[in-house]
């Protein structure tokens, strides 16, 4: 097993030893002692039972873990072929046993976890991974599926111990471990070969750790202290690293931080310097450490990767010449521009690609009829060109000639090296952004107009200057109409091979879409010198490869009428996601929340912000409630606070994402809400036990209110079950949790 | 009964003259030669038409603002006696004599003139001293950027009006809240309040920002008096009930009036009546309505329909088969089934046209009386032209090979049967045994032998298809989405039993009559919904610019230049206002820091009356710039200059308020040796602006050397003529 799991399975063995200090220090901060009161009181007093109740704890714990693995391994090898988004995440996986690089917009940990769960169960890296539906055959997928798995099962535990430290109220705990057990959803997504286990073990662990290290805070710099404080860095920098949805349990951490050294600020006991010694061991832990470890994975990511692969060309050049395979790592060609010279040039933006061009004209009705220019992000023989003087057609290379450099601002010819015909742009709008010019080739064996004509300039150079390959930044600026030659980036139709659009652009903004580099550069006249130079320093790569993230993610846009999901449909369970069946294969399976636990979340959302809203009103209107109702609404306020905020920091930022969004997005949000549903519904079960007095009849409503739920949750699920065998059963066989597509279709 | 005349009727009257000097200042400065340049400047290119559109009431689609902001500068169009008959197609093009330019831009400019006395009360009932008022009052005055977006008939200068009168009314009732709660001027500050916000929004979108910062402040201060034990519950209450009403229903109620206001006006079918539906389209005069006026409302067996896609995108579209059938290999080596092509057509034409026929008769003409089809029916499409059936089959479609063709049946002998049964499945329904109704029901024809669903995919089709847009089967994502809903549009009742009549009918126009109307509230919801989704391309300007670089003012937008010298105005900002505004924040910020930091460790440096002056001054000073500034930073439109106005409003008014608050913190010697730096800094900001002023009036012309001194930055792009 990976370290993460051994460090989980320390954590909860720490709690129990501790588990009772924890709850006499049932405060967070602050002079309340109700909440302390109030968490007494559910204490049996006599010290005698204290071992019997330890050990009861210890025995529900084991309970609800064993429940967990159980439901999450049942039947994991089934179906053997790729479901979903294994396709891409097991690639990866493979990717890092063969060291070949690839690109990706997440971090690089969860694939790292992946490629290392499938490498030490033995898996060789030789499956293609090709499409959804591909059958496994003989190679070994269960070491990955069993290692998402396990991370999957350890969330309901993490959620039990959580809702348990921040409630001090058992009911409330196995509510919430029950909710999460029992949902299909989460089941469904812990099963798979997929990042999102591993994202939401990390962001459950951070929640876990930040919760009791709150409640160590009255024994500062005690060893738990600091072990919490410093666990929860360590999740934090898995959470960042597995994807960037990692950032919002950053921030929930931060937010909590934050109000933590303000109330320690504001403790005139404490003086100065203590305070600052609390600052900075939250700047040790909570920044430094979790930076440092998130940089480490890259660092292991570059050295894990060193071989050239797909990934190439969303980087730039000199990233590239890192890679071994690739054809500008220990290259060495000629360093200044001359006339002659075979050259590709590449768009500076990030993943944009070459300048090329090939045999197709423009179809009827997109400018003039002429051959199209694209950019294209492979490598290909389409991309070179050949750099020529504008009013000369003899050739350059002719050993007659001495050779002549390229200077800042000459007027040269770029002429296509497989079909002879010249860059060239004219006054017509060009195929999709219509305010820019069309730029196409033009011309028969290097003769054309004076269309063809082009200055080449470096920008903030002086004039006269020689140009560099690589590393000199260039424009091409139009003669005759003055525009500059760019990428907008958008992709063109069937006609142009899906590749990107070259336009000639009237606004001389500089842009990175309209500056160019030259990578590579042939020509025989001149000596060569080595690249090694170029060889660019980690924290640039760092920088680099995040850029190229950051634009990937941002690039990820719905193609026009594509069905996508959008944030409101997740938490009323609108639709689902197929996970398998689109080949008709044997199995079907769907990714769909269960109705009961979804619905009674939603229910609790709003319940909750009545019912703490009320409270809230009422005590800044100074009513005096019994110690009782003070500390349970101490727990709602202050509990229900923290996993309220987690729901809306994991749910509503996606509003404001512009990028595809998918169902399974939801799930960290999903995790939070259901342990408000645990805090809320035991709360307020009691308070109503509380306001009936009468003491049989009160515990019966709680006891019995708990139970219902805890049925309610787990009641539901068989009869899905038997509803989609009943649908099924004639062609398919059934898998017991997965969810039918045909569910769908049910009257509701 | 007569006491009132017992007792001199005497009114006293409280004059502040710095109030009257500084509107007279602002009036000046904004009102001077209103109506030079005599031509088209900038975006008033935009505002211009849609002024013009309401002159002549033909409706149109904006996606910019909504209602509000046209309306008011059509107002003075109205005022003006414009008749709307200009051509508005060009910037710099010469106005004709029929547009009353002075009193277009009058409105814009009188609200300009007004922010100038309005600084000054805010400062002032934020409760600094009269000469920090006096000193906001005078640096709107001099702002160059606010004085070039006043003069024109644009929107900036309104938006900043009103946010300045919500915060301005908002002060007045939180200033009477101790002494008078609930007293006539309580109300009136109140009800203003609200208003004023609502026409911030009914604007710009953008007011929205100033909006929510004036609820979350009326949020905190009601939370304060939620605390306050002195109040009885019932009054707490009254105050809780008063603003909720005020700050949150009469601005819903404002803003739906707007609308109701505005399709009031724009009766008449316009240029934009494509994107709207076909029952939105029909509630107007002329257009659609003249057609569709007098169609039978329930679709019966026999019925001759044309079919329009709701989704609308990416063109408006109807249904449509012609006599070319699908080639037989497409480009990329697939088959098709060499059936007769079915298509979504963006244009009127007789081929849009189908009969809605019973499956177990063979008639296609309506009975009498007729038999309406209802949901659930099945039912078989005709193409009236080719009288052949609409099919689908598993055969993948032309462009998008996931789903299915779709086309019209042609019996080839090769056992591929006919699979043309379609269940009618309204989507809009109330009842499930709903008829189908022209115009107002949204269908979906969902397939009965393959559960397909007839979709409209966007695509186009190649040359072959007439590049028409692709309708295919959908079978895998059977989710409501409208691109799969259709109405019908046109529709009468087929009379003609023999295919050459029928062939006349369908060139006929429709007749009879019978009309329908949409009540208020789906026309709005329509209407604001294809507003906020109505999507423009034009993702590039010469002039566009990044939030990061108004703080800087690293950009300037060219608005006009004279046709023949090189007399010119600039969107321009007054330099040294912008630079000690953005300072001002930043040491607002960090004093605020110090303080609470301070306050925290219980050492109180301001006493406790000034502390809440100095935060409510932030919150709502730096507050409105903040939320009026990094919005825009998540926002993927174009961005202008002079999005970043209504921001530096509200830092400017941040400026004289820590200024005094510096001054009151030093000694007597001190003090007056500040005095007498502000007084050289406003002088050299006076300066300044005048040494920018004919870019801001462009009524003087310079010469090439003189604009070449004015380019202070490089970027700014002031316009010099080659030969003069």
């Amino acid at each position: 097993m990976p370290p993460a799991v051994g460090g989980g399975l320390a954590g909860s063995e720490l709690r129990v030893r501790r588990g009772r200090c924890g709850s006499q220090a049932a405060r967070a901060v602050g002079p309340d002692v109700a909440v302390e009161a109030a968490a007494r009181s559910h204490k049996r007093p006599a010290p005698g039972s204290r071992h019997f109740e330890a050990a009861g704890r210890w025995a529900l714990l084991a309970l609800v873990t064993l429940l967990s693995f159980a439901t999450r391994f049942h039947r994991l090898d089934e179906p053997p072929h790729i479901c979903w988004d294994e396709t891409h995440f097991g690639k990866m996986g493979s990717y890092y046993i063969n060291r070949t690089f690839f690109f990706d917009v997440h971090p690089p940990l969860g694939k790292m976890l992946i490629g290392l769960a499938g490498y030490l169960s033995g898996y060789d890296g030789t499956f293609s991974f090709q499409k959804p539906g591909d059958k496994y055959e003989h190679h070994n997928y269960m070491g990955m599926r069993g290692f998402c798995a396990s991370l999957g099962s350890l969330l309901v535990p993490f959620a039990y111990l959580t809702v348990l430290e921040l409630s001090k109220s058992l009911p409330a705990a196995l509510l919430t471990a029950a909710l999460l057990t029992f949902d299909t959803g989460c089941l469904t997504l812990s099963q798979y070969i997929l990042l999102d286990p591993i994202l939401m073990f990390f962001i459950m662990a951070a929640m876990l750790s930040m919760v009791k290290y709150n409640s160590c805070a009255d024994r500062p710099f005690s060893a738990p202290w600091w072990f919490w404080l410093s666990l929860t860095g360590i999740n934090l920098a898995g959470a960042l690293g597995v994807k960037f949805v990692g950032l919002f349990i950053i921030v929930q951490v931060g937010w909590n931080t934050i109000s933590d050294l303000w109330h320690l600020f504001g403790d005139l006991s404490l003086s100065l310097v203590t305070v600052g010694k609390h600052l900075t061991a939250r700047i040790l832990c909570l920044i430094v450490l979790p930076l440092a470890l998130y940089t480490a994975t890259y660092a292991v990511h570059f050295m894990v990767l060193n071989k050239s692969g797909p990934g190439d060309g969303f980087f730039s050049s000199a990233f590239q010449a890192r890679l071994s395979g690739n054809n500008l790592h220990n290259a060495s060609i000629p360093e200044h521009l001359a006339y002659g010279s075979v050259i590709t040039v590449k768009n500076l933006r990030m993943a944009i690609g070459y300048l090329h061009s090939h045999r197709h004209l423009y179809p009827e009705g997109v400018g003039a009829r002429q051959q199209q220019v694209t950019t294209y992000l492979h490598k290909d023989y389409n991309n070179l060109w050949i750099i020529k003087k504008h009013n000369t057609n003899s050739d350059p290379l002719d050993p007659s000639f001495p050779v002549e450099f390229v200077r800042h601002g000459d007027i040269i010819r770029l002429e296509h090296k497989e079909t002879s015909r010249n860059l060239h742009s004219h006054y017509h709008e060009a195929p999709l952004t219509r305010k820019h010019y069309q730029v196409t080739g033009y011309g028969i064996n290097g003769t054309g107009d004076s269309n063809d004509f082009w200055r080449i300039e470096v920008v903030n150079r002086k004039f006269g200057n020689r140009i560099k390959v690589l590393r000199s930044r260039i424009r091409f600026i139009h003669l005759v109409t003055g525009c500059v030659l760019g990428s907008s980036g958008k992709v063109l139709p069937k006609w142009g091979w899906e590749q990107l659009e070259v336009t000639c652009t009237p606004y001389l903004k500089e842009t990175l879409n309209s500056i160019w580099n030259v990578e590579d550069h042939i020509n025989p006249k001149l000596p060569n010198i080595s690249l090694d130079v170029l060889q660019p320093s980690f924290p640039e790569i760092l920088l680099e490869s995040h850029m190229v993230m950051i634009r990937g993610n941002n690039g990820l846009k719905p193609k026009d009428n594509e069905f996508t999901s959008k944030p409101w449909h997740w938490p009323i369970n609108y639709q689902g996601l197929r996970f398998s069946g689109i080949n008709d294969t044997d199995f079907r399976v769907y990714l769909l929340g269960n109705p009961v636990v979804w619905w009674l979340n939603l229910l609790s959302i709003a319940l909750y912000l009545l019912s703490g809203s009320i409270i809230a009103v009422a005590m800044q209107r100074g009513a005096r409630l019994p110690p009782e109702v003070e500390g349970l609404s101490q727990v709602l306020l202050r509990g229900g606070g923290q996993l309220l905020l987690g729901w809306m920091l994991h749910y509503f930022p996606f509003f404001l994402m512009g990028r595809i969004l998918y169902f399974h997005h939801y799930f960290p949000a999903m995790l939070f809400s259901s342990m408000l549903t645990g805090v809320l519904w035991d709360t307020l079960l009691r308070l109503c036990a509380w306001s009936l007095a009468s003491s049989s009849l009160a515990r019966g409503i709680h006891a019995v209110g708990i139970v219902s739920l805890l049925l309610g949750a787990a009641y539901r699920d068989p009869e899905h079950l038997e509803m989609h065998q009943l649908l099924l059963s004639t062609t398919l066989k059934p898998k017991q949790e997965a969810q039918s597509c045909f569910f769908h279709f049910l009257p509701k | 009964m007569l006491g009132f005349l017992q007792r001199p009727v005497v009114v006293t009257a409280d004059i502040n003259l710095n109030v009257v000097a500084l509107t007279a200042l602002g009036l000046l400065s904004r009102l001077w030669r209103l109506s030079y340049p005599r031509a088209v400047v900038f975006d008033e290119v935009y505002y211009g038409q849609y002024v013009s559109f309401y002159m002549k009431r033909l409706f149109f689609l904006d996606g910019s603002g909504p209602p509000l902001g046209h309306m008011l500068l059509a107002l003075g169009g109205y005022l003006g006696g414009f008749d709307g008959n200009f051509l508005w197609n060009r910037i710099g093009a010469e106005y004709s004599s029929n547009v009353p330019v002075w009193s277009l831009r009058l409105l814009p400019a009188l609200a300009g003139a007004l922010s100038v006395p309005m600084a000054y009360q805010i400062v002032w009932e934020l409760r600094f001293s009269h000469c920090a008022a006096m000193g906001a009052a005078l640096l709107v005055l001099i702002e160059n950027a606010l004085i070039t977006q006043a003069r024109l008939m644009l929107l900036e200068s309104v938006l900043i009006f009103f946010n300045l009168l919500a915060m301005l009314s908002y002060l007045k009732l939180c200033n009477s809240q101790k002494h008078r709660p609930f007293s006539l001027s309580w109300w009136f500050w109140l009800t203003l309040t609200g208003v004023a916000c609502s026409c911030a929004v009914g604007i710009k979108y953008m007011g929205v920002f100033t909006y929510l910062l004036v609820l979350g402040v009326a949020a905190v201060h009601a939370w304060h008096l939620i605390g306050d034990r002195t109040l009885s519950n019932v009054c707490v209450l009254c105050h809780l009930l008063a603003r909720a009403v005020a700050l949150l229903v009469i601005p819903v109620i404002m803003y739906l009036l707007f609308f109701y206001v505005h399709l009031v006006l724009l009766c008449r079918s316009g240029p934009h009546d494509q994107i709207m539906s076909s029952a939105f389209q029909a509630s107007l005069e002329g257009g659609l309505a003249r057609i569709t006026q007098g169609q039978p409302l329930e679709v019966a067996y026999g019925s001759q329909v044309t079919l329009r896609n709701v989704f609308g995108k990416p063109v408006p579209c109807w249904l449509h088969s012609h006599q070319n059938t699908y080639p037989m290999i497409y480009e990329n080596g697939r088959g098709s089934s060499h059936q007769q092509q079915v298509t979504c057509y963006p244009f009127k034409d007789v081929n849009n046209w189908w009969i809605v026929k019973d499956p177990g008769r063979h008639q296609l003409v309506v009975n009498s009386p007729p038999r309406p089809v209802r949901h659930g029916d099945i039912v078989q499409l005709v193409h009236g032209m080719t009288t052949r059936l609409l099919n689908t089959h598993d055969v993948a479609a032309p462009l998008s090979p996931h789903s299915q063709e779709v086309s019209c049946y042609i019996d080839y002998n090769i056992s591929m049967p006919a699979q043309n049964l379609w269940r009618l499945d309204i989507v809009n329904r109330e009842s499930s045994t709903e008829v189908w109704k022209t115009i107002l029901s949204e269908v979906r024809f969902v397939h009965v032998n393959t559960s397909a669903i007839l979709k409209l995919s966007g695509a186009h089709l190649p040359d072959w298809g007439f590049r028409q847009l692709e309708v295919v089967g959908e079978k895998l994502s059977p989710g409501y989405h409208e691109s799969m809903v259709w109405n019908v549009e046109e529709h009468r009742y087929g009379r003609s039993q023999e295919q050459k009549e029928r062939e006349l009918e369908l060139h006929s126009p429709t007749q009879m009559d019978l009309s329908r109307n949409l009540s208020f509230m789906a026309r709005f919801s329509e209407l604001q919904w294809r507003m906020l989704t109505v999507r423009s391309d034009d993702s590039e300007h010469k002039y566009s610019s990044t939030p990061l670089d108004w703080v800087t003012l690293d950009t300037n937008i060219a608005y006009w230049l004279h046709p023949t010298t090189s007399a010119q105005i600039h969107l321009l900002g007054n330099i040294v206002i912008w630079a000690s505004a953005s300072l001002a924040t930043v040491v607002y910020v960090l004093l605020l820091c110090w303080y609470l930091l301070r306050r925290r460790r219980s050492i109180c440096d301001l006493p406790e009356d000034s502390w809440l002056r100095w935060v409510l001054a932030g919150a709502l000073c730096a507050g409105g710039w903040a939320v009026n500034y990094l919005p825009f930073f998540l926002m993927e439109k174009t961005l202008f200059l002079y999005h970043y106005l209504p921001a530096l409003t509200f830092q400017i008014l941040l400026l004289p308020v820590v200024l005094q608050h510096i001054s009151d913190h030093l000694s007597q010697l001190q003090r007056s040796l500040f005095s007498a730096l502000v007084v050289a800094w406003y002088s050299c900001a006076c300066h300044v602006f005048n040494t920018l002023r004919p870019l801001t009036y462009g009524d003087k012309s310079l010469s090439p050397g003189e604009l070449r001194a004015l380019r202070w930055k490089e970027s700014w792009d002031i316009l010099i003529r080659k030969h003069q």
